[in-house]
């Protein structure tokens, strides 16, 4: 008999996962009808995406150099923005440390640090492009701020986590700030702060090939633009390239990251 | 005693160095490759010096044409735009869910045993995440025409790798005896799935959900750029008519949106976790 009780408290059905669920459905037809998707509008949506992609096959690589030239230019913006912004963050990210910093250097610094996180890489590049005038400079500087918010934020976690005893000790030698920071910060946390530069390398790519949408630069302004022409075969030649180097950076950044380890 | 030493061994002179030369060698190339890359984009990167040489003055434009923000173009106008983009973040993360869910199924090997499956939801998986969400919302803006319905799909289909892949690293790092334990009673593969994997992933499952809502009240922000919905529309009006105080208006509302949203995040994650 104690079986049967066992029994039925083990597929005992959930109410609050059932409400859960109701509501979810209830806010999604509310979403829905709030935001004008309709299921005529999907059925020719489906429709159009057939002859879409058939305009986009087969892609059109004859326009090899253009696409040649955007993406060597997004690599550019990638590498440079990755340098400024690790270089940058090195500083910040110790000043946002609260174990290290006082708190009213640590305070304002986290602030930045917080609000560059927060404007999408894409909002800051229409910013630059007014400031710097269109190109890739605007590009760099978009995403110097973009890796600036993620690397300070990971490597002042990184120092906030490190062992105050290997500070203490080199403090005790009677060496200065610069030698403690050298010879008892950084040597526990370089390891992981190599890992952030490389992840931001990695997504720096990514984001290298949008920011042309606003005129940052890059093969992001081509897509654009033959997007807005509906050469749609050029489109696909464009997208299959960031996908294979996207591809391709992965792989490499994942050998490196496990070479590190 | 010293001489007792036999004859092939040294004393213990080594000289002790932090690196062997393999790794300095291999340290060395690895900044060389670095600085030569940088060296590289600075030289054939296509900078114009007037440009640079203007950017403060530009700057310093720029925000004192930003300020004040135009308080008064909040309401409706900037607000409705606003409750647009939550919309099309949550809803969109709830479609992602819905795709990812049978792709994550697919996906993890001790789930499904049929290889072929595996390698195509890992594919379906890797590119979903290379296409930018602007670059979705960019193909859906010719699908479906203009609007929130476009940017809703972007967001699903840029969350599907990411919350897919996420949940099939949770989904194969279930234990496997309550599956052996169901399947021993003879339980079909629905009731597996409910009360042997489901229980299990669960935590993983509302963490990845969370984190995934909140990148995309980001990044569900800029759509409107390419005219896909929300706040991005009024962002790109107000850029196109130089009308910076209004523009200042809208980035600061999308500023406090991203803040509270994952104020909200963190203190939901605290109290599941």
């Amino acid at each position: 008999m104690s079986a049967t009780v066992a029994a039925r408290e083990a597929f005992k059905p959930s109410w609050t996962a059932r409400i859960g669920l109701i509501a979810v459905a209830l806010y999604s037809l509310y979403a829905i009808g709030q935001l004008d998707i309709s299921w005529a509008r999907l059925s020719v949506g489906f429709g159009e995406a057939g002859r879409f992609l058939a305009r986009m096959v087969p892609p059109n690589f004859a326009r090899w150099e253009l696409l040649l030239e955007g993406m060597l230019e997004s690599l550019q913006i990638a590498v440079l923005s990755t340098v400024l912004g690790i270089i940058i963050s090195l500083p910040l990210g110790l000043m946002a440390a609260r174990n290290l910093a006082p708190a009213w250097i640590s305070a304002p610094i986290r602030g930045v640090i917080a609000v560059c996180r927060s404007l999408h890489y894409v909002i800051v590049a229409i910013l630059f492009v007014k400031a710097l005038g269109f190109g890739a400079l605007a590009g760099v500087a978009a995403l110097t701020v973009a890796s600036m918010g993620f690397v300070a934020k990971l490597f002042a976690e990184a120092v906030e986590e490190i062992s105050m005893k290997q500070v203490e000790a080199i403090r005790a030698t009677g060496a200065g700030p610069g030698a403690v920071l050298l010879y008892g910060v950084l040597p526990q946390v370089a390891s992981r702060f190599i890992g952030f530069s490389l992840y931001q390398l990695d997504s720096n790519l990514r984001n290298s090939t949008l920011v042309g949408i606003v005129g940052a630069g890059g093969i992001g302004g081509t897509l654009f633009a033959a997007f807005k022409r509906f050469d749609y075969d050029f489109v696909c030649a464009i997208l299959l390239s960031i996908i294979a180097l996207i591809f391709v950076a992965e792989l490499v950044s994942g050998r490196i990251r496990a070479a590190l380890r | 005693m010293n001489n007792t030493m036999a004859p092939g061994m040294k004393p213990l002179m080594r000289e002790w160095t932090y690196l062997t030369p393999a790794e300095a060698i291999g340290r060395w190339l690895v900044w060389l490759a670095v600085v030569a890359a940088t060296v590289w984009a600075v030289r054939s990167i296509d900078i114009i010096p007037e440009f640079l040489a203007d950017a403060p003055e530009q700057m310093a434009d720029l925000l004192v044409r930003m300020w004040p923000p135009d308080a008064a173009h909040y309401y409706p106008h900037v607000h409705a735009a606003l409750v647009e983009t939550l919309h099309i973040a949550t809803l969109g993360t709830i479609l992602s869910l819905f795709l990812a869910i049978p792709i994550a199924l697919m996906a993890a090997r001790n789930i499904c045993r049929i290889p072929v499956l595996n390698v195509t939801a890992q594919l379906i998986l890797v590119s979903s995440r290379s296409v930018n969400s602007l670059v979705w919302a960019l193909i859906f803006v010719a699908v479906f025409g203009p609007g929130p319905a476009a940017g809703t799909f972007a967001i699903a289909f840029r969350s599907i790798g990411f919350v897919g892949k996420l949940l099939a690293e949770a989904l194969e790092e279930t234990s496997p005896g309550p599956l052996e334990a169901l399947t021993a009673a003879g339980a079909p593969w629905g009731s597996i799935m409910l009360k042997g994997v489901w229980p299990q992933v669960q935590p993983a499952f509302w963490g990845i959900a969370l984190f995934r809502w909140d990148i995309n009240v980001r990044e569900s922000a800029v759509l409107g750029l390419v005219g896909a919905g929300g706040i991005g529309v009024v962002l790109d009006d107000a850029i196109n008519f130089f009308q910076w105080d209004r523009v200042a208006t809208v980035l600061l509302a999308i500023l406090a949106v991203v803040v509270i949203a994952e104020i909200v995040v963190t203190r939901i994650r605290a109290r599941l976790i």
